[in-house]
């Protein structure tokens, strides 16, 4: 290894200058002729071995600022004012030479899609060791140190990886390599640009893990980009808060999250929940408005528009960073005032929601499964599953991604048939298998919201033909009675008449799931499958969006049938959980049970994954390695190739347990007892 | 719970440009756009304003080179070749635009159904319309002409024909993009007809593709029909026409009578030229 020279040596001289200097950067986009303003004075420092956290929301400049360090704005970008250090030197006076050995050494930066960042025609092993090369090593040597940093990123079997070509990889194995290649050459700063956003909760939580350990080692200052309050607060020491490309706050992550002194980071923070918060009780805060047009200027505060606390003053000269604490600087005249900043929705309102009890189920499952027959054989996506909701309640489903949790939203609604022997029933009476064959009342009973309003919307139609069809369709209403009915839609999803007339792609993200919702619930459904709802949305937009859900199913008493990997979303707005583990229910049980545990080992390391805002955690539980293909799915149990509670005895490996009821309502499929299981996982939260 | 409990959403409707006026914007459009208005108005009008009958024949003054009198000189018969070229746009722009048109509808429907429907259908038809692929174009419209006699119906007919299967490939792997997508879904769960989902759903969504690929076809439906006037089985041989002027004159341009036929070819060359220029305008517009 040339590569780690003594820290020792380096401290001394670089001692008084940062890893990253940015001082007043504006940078500047022409589309369509105009300048738009993207970045405004933004200021920050990195030091030597420091963690930074930018965070923001989409649009915020976040990109912006990685893509301007390292000079890869695109061709209609430019740095109009300011400057950057990296190292001392300033990227935007090199020359194209200068500007090459930068990048070969002293930045890295790795991005959220890990498939496009690697060149699917060339094999790993060559990638890597590609670094090494312009380094200056010779092919043998090259390839040495490529294996050995590989085995570094905690990638099993180096040599063999390095045959492979990156789509035989997984999404968190490929990030691995991209990361490896990106601290290859040691540089002074890495920018790790959303690197877990698109890997599943417990990938992510490995490859944070592997980012933490490797900063630990080397001696490189990081950038981490996200929008994920969570990780930036687990990854590091200092944040800085984006808003409409400004630099609103910054500071010490823990005190900055505990503390926020910027109206922006209080408002945003409030829109995430927390656990002890639910649709009824703690409700989530939403923030008003909008994200500004791009390019858009205003004479005074950036945020001032949607701030419940602006004066006169923040409306007329943009306030100058104010010091409001050792290191820490907000953007706010009344910085002293946002700890009281008044919530924008309520904090707790009757909702008279949850199951009616000793009802008939509005929907029962039995023996459901699903066998998917592409090219190269059968593929069992759902094994059999039995379930029954109560009218009212929401079930949350969760699980990794290839756990069958879209399929068996499709399966209920007649998009995907399920295998023969399976009823699906509605209010007791057993529906058709294909949506096509279902009677009005039947179609009218279950309806969906899709996780993107892009595909799901058709973008040719506007919001009134939208809405109305449905209308028509299912509820069969015409003329003034089905424009009563459209206005009460449009004004329960907090539409405005207006926007009738609009065209999907002329609406905010936010509004477009709201039309959404609207035409879900035209029909006066029984059954709601909401399928990642706020996924595609901004923290801000997603608060307000599951308000939305929790009012409409009080008024309606309609069922949710709520998918979504994020943990936090599903606690808040469940009743019952169901926790799916390829294609098979691994627990199920009142959401606080399966919540607060005991519980199922996967239940627990999924819920160990999950990194919570005041950094600490519960158990650090971890699940090696991917979801194992549905394939070829592994004997007995079909968890135990990554259970971290696999019991010696081998029972395990031969036998699948069955999903029986460890306590009243509350199912588990595990060999291990339930007191056992509480013993297990009672002592690990304690240490 | 009509009560707000949130502020109501506010301000968001982006203006945006009509994609019109931004296919206005683009110069190519504005250059190919002018020379196709020239030639309409030259297939409408000709006659009318060019200086000389694209009939008469002056036996004294045959093969004349470009003057003052002659701009574009004259043929073996002594015809005035700038009023023969002025005249001729007629039949070509009769014939093609029409063709296109039949192929375009029918091939839209036909990729509609393949593309939506799928399945046996597609697999069977699909088939189908690669044979016909495979076969060169214009020997299929040759020997179709040769059947049934040479008529301007005839060569929309065929020409239309021709272009079925071509226009229904493009259109139905569009097709099969939207199908992927989930408001087709939503459409089902509301229980839409197919005969809606494919016209009031889908059709819209890919009408982008289909104007593009009429006026790429447009196109060449001017470049065939001018090969079938030059093969000779256009339609009367007396009627100007720029093909079969091309193939009256061609065998004297050894002797050095090169304008009998230049001129019609840049004819052709400037009308299929200009229909590109506005092909290409509307795509990228349509593209973003």
């Amino acid at each position: 290894m040339t590569a780690i020279a003594p820290a020792a040596d380096q401290g001394s001289d670089d001692a008084g200058q940062p890893a990253l200097r940015v001082a007043d950067l504006d940078v500047t986009y022409r589309v369509r002729g105009q300048s738009r303003l993207a970045l405004k004075n933004v200021s920050f420092e990195i030091g030597r071995n420091e963690s930074y956290g930018l965070v923001g929301e989409s649009g915020s400049g976040k990109t912006t600022v990685a893509l301007a360090l390292t000079r890869y704005l695109p061709r209609n970008g430019r740095v109009s004012g300011g400057s950057i250090g990296i190292d001392g030197a300033d990227p935007m006076r090199m020359g194209a030479h200068e500007l090459r050995e930068l990048r070969a050494h002293k930045v890295s930066m790795v991005y959220q899609e890990p498939g496009k960042a690697l060149n699917p025609s060339m094999r790993v092993g060559r990638q890597v060791a590609e670094v090494y090369e312009v380094a200056g090593l010779s092919k043998s040597d090259a390839a040495e140190r490529a294996a050995q940093m590989l085995g570094k990123v905690q990638i099993p079997d180096p040599k063999r990886v390095m045959e492979r070509y990156p789509h035989e990889l997984s999404g968190g194995m490929a990030q691995r390599v991209v990361i490896a290649m990106a601290i290859a050459a040691e540089p002074a700063l890495l920018i790790l640009d959303e690197p877990t956003t698109a890997l599943d909760a417990t990938v992510e939580a490995e490859v944070l893990d592997l980012i933490a350990s490797l900063r630990a080692q080397l001696n490189t200052s990081v950038l981490f980009i996200s929008h994920n309050l969570a990780v930036i607060a687990q990854m590091c020491d200092r944040v800085g808060v984006l808003y409409a490309g400004e630099l609103v706050e910054e500071g010490p992550a823990a005190q900055l999250f505990a503390e926020p002194r910027h109206p922006y980071t209080v408002g945003l923070l409030r829109c995430i929940p927390r656990r002890g918060q639910r649709k009824d009780h703690g409700r989530l805060d939403s923030i008003p408005g909008f994200l500004p047009e791009p390019g858009h200027t205003l004479p005074g505060c950036i945020f001032a528009p949607r701030c419940p606390i602006a004066e006169d003053q923040c409306r007329h000269a943009p306030p100058p960073p104010f010091t409001t604490g050792e290191r820490r600087t907000s953007r706010c005249y009344r910085y002293q005032h946002t700890a009281d900043l008044p919530r924008n929705t309520p904090v707790d309102v009757e909702l008279r929601a949850g199951p009616e009890p000793g009802t008939d189920p509005v929907i029962t499952i039995r023996d459901l499964s699903k066998t998917f027959t592409p090219t190269g054989g059968p593929v069992q996506a759902l094994r059999g599953v039995n379930l029954a909701v109560q009218r009212g309640e929401t079930l949350g489903l969760v699980g990794e991604s290839g756990s069958g949790k879209t399929t068996l939203a499709r399966v209920l609604l007649g998009l995907t048939s399920p295998d023969p022997g399976a009823t699906v029933e509605v209010a007791g009476q057993a529906i058709a298998k294909d949506a096509a064959h279902r009677t009005r009342q039947q179609l009218q009973a279950m309806q969906i919201v899709f996780q993107n309003p892009d595909s799901s919307l058709n973008r040719r139609h506007t919001v009134r033909q939208l809405i109305s069809r449905p209308l028509t369709k299912l509820a069969g209403l015409s003329g003034p009675r089905l424009r009563e009915r459209l206005m009460d839609l449009v004004r329960s999803v907090r539409l405005e008449e207006r926007h009738l007339a609009l065209r999907p792609r002329q609406l905010s993200g936010g509004l477009k799931q709201r039309v959404a919702i609207a035409r879900a619930f035209g029909g006066g459904p029984a059954i709601v499958v909401c399928d990642e709802p706020t996924s595609a949305l901004d923290v801000s937009v997603q608060a307000a969006i599951l308000n939305l859900l929790a009012d409409l199913q009080a008024k309606e008493q309609v069922t949710y049938l709520f998918i979504s990997h994020d943990l936090g979303l599903v606690r808040y707005l469940s009743d019952r959980i169901v926790v799916l583990y390829l294609g098979r229910v691994m627990e199920v049980g009142p959401a606080e049970r399966v919540f607060s545990g005991p519980h199922h080992p996967y239940t627990e390391a999924l819920l160990s994954a999950v990194p919570s805002l005041d950094g600490t955690r519960r158990s650090r539980i971890r699940l090696s390695g991917e979801i194992p293909s549905a394939a070829d799915p592994p004997s007995g149990c079909v968890f135990h190739t990554r259970c971290p509670r696999r019991l010696a005895s081998g029972i395990c490996e031969s036998t699948e347990p069955p999903l029986a009821e460890a306590e009243p309502g509350h199912l588990i499929s595990c060999h291990i007892p339930i007191d056992q299981l509480a013993s297990l996982q009672g002592a690990e939260a304690v240490s | 719970m009509t009560d707000i409990l949130e502020a109501p959403v506010t301000d968001v409707a982006r203006a945006e440009l009509p994609s019109w006026r931004l296919v206005m914007r683009r110069p190519g459009f504005i250059v190919g756009a002018l020379i196709l208005l020239f030639w309409i108005v030259c297939a409408l009008f000709g006659s009318s304003f060019a200086p000389h009958s694209a009939y008469a024949q002056q036996l004294l003054a045959t093969n004349q080179p470009p003057s003052a009198a002659h701009w574009f000189g004259t043929d073996q018969l002594g015809r005035d070749v700038f009023s023969r070229v002025l005249v001729g746009a007629r039949s070509i722009l009769l014939v093609a635009p029409l063709a296109t048109l039949l192929g375009t509808v029918l091939g839209t429907a036909l990729g509609l159904a393949l593309g939506y429907i799928g399945g046996a259908l597609d697999a069977i038809v699909g088939r189908l319309v690669e044979a016909v692929l495979a076969v060169p174009a214009v020997i299929v419209a040759f020997l179709f002409i040769v059947a049934v006699g040479a008529s301007a119906t005839t060569e929309i007919l065929v020409i239309g024909f021709i272009f079925t299967p071509i226009i229904a490939r493009t259109v139905r792997s569009a097709v099969q993009v939207e199908s992927q997508l989930d408001y087709l879904a939503a459409a089902r769960l509301i229980g839409e007809s197919r005969r809606h989902v494919m016209f009031a759903e889908i059709l819209p969504n890919v009408m982008p593709t289909v104007l593009v690929e009429f006026t790429v076809r447009l196109g060449y439906a001017i470049f065939t029909v001018a090969t079938l006037a030059f093969l000779g089985f256009g339609v009367n041989p007396s009627t100007p026409s720029w093909g079969s002027d091309i193939n009256a004159n061609y065998g004297v341009i050894a002797a050095g009578y090169w304008w009998e036929t230049l001129f019609p070819a840049l004819a052709i060359a400037s009308l299929v030229i200009a229909i590109n220029l506005v092909a290409d305008s509307i795509d990228r517009v349509l593209a973003g």
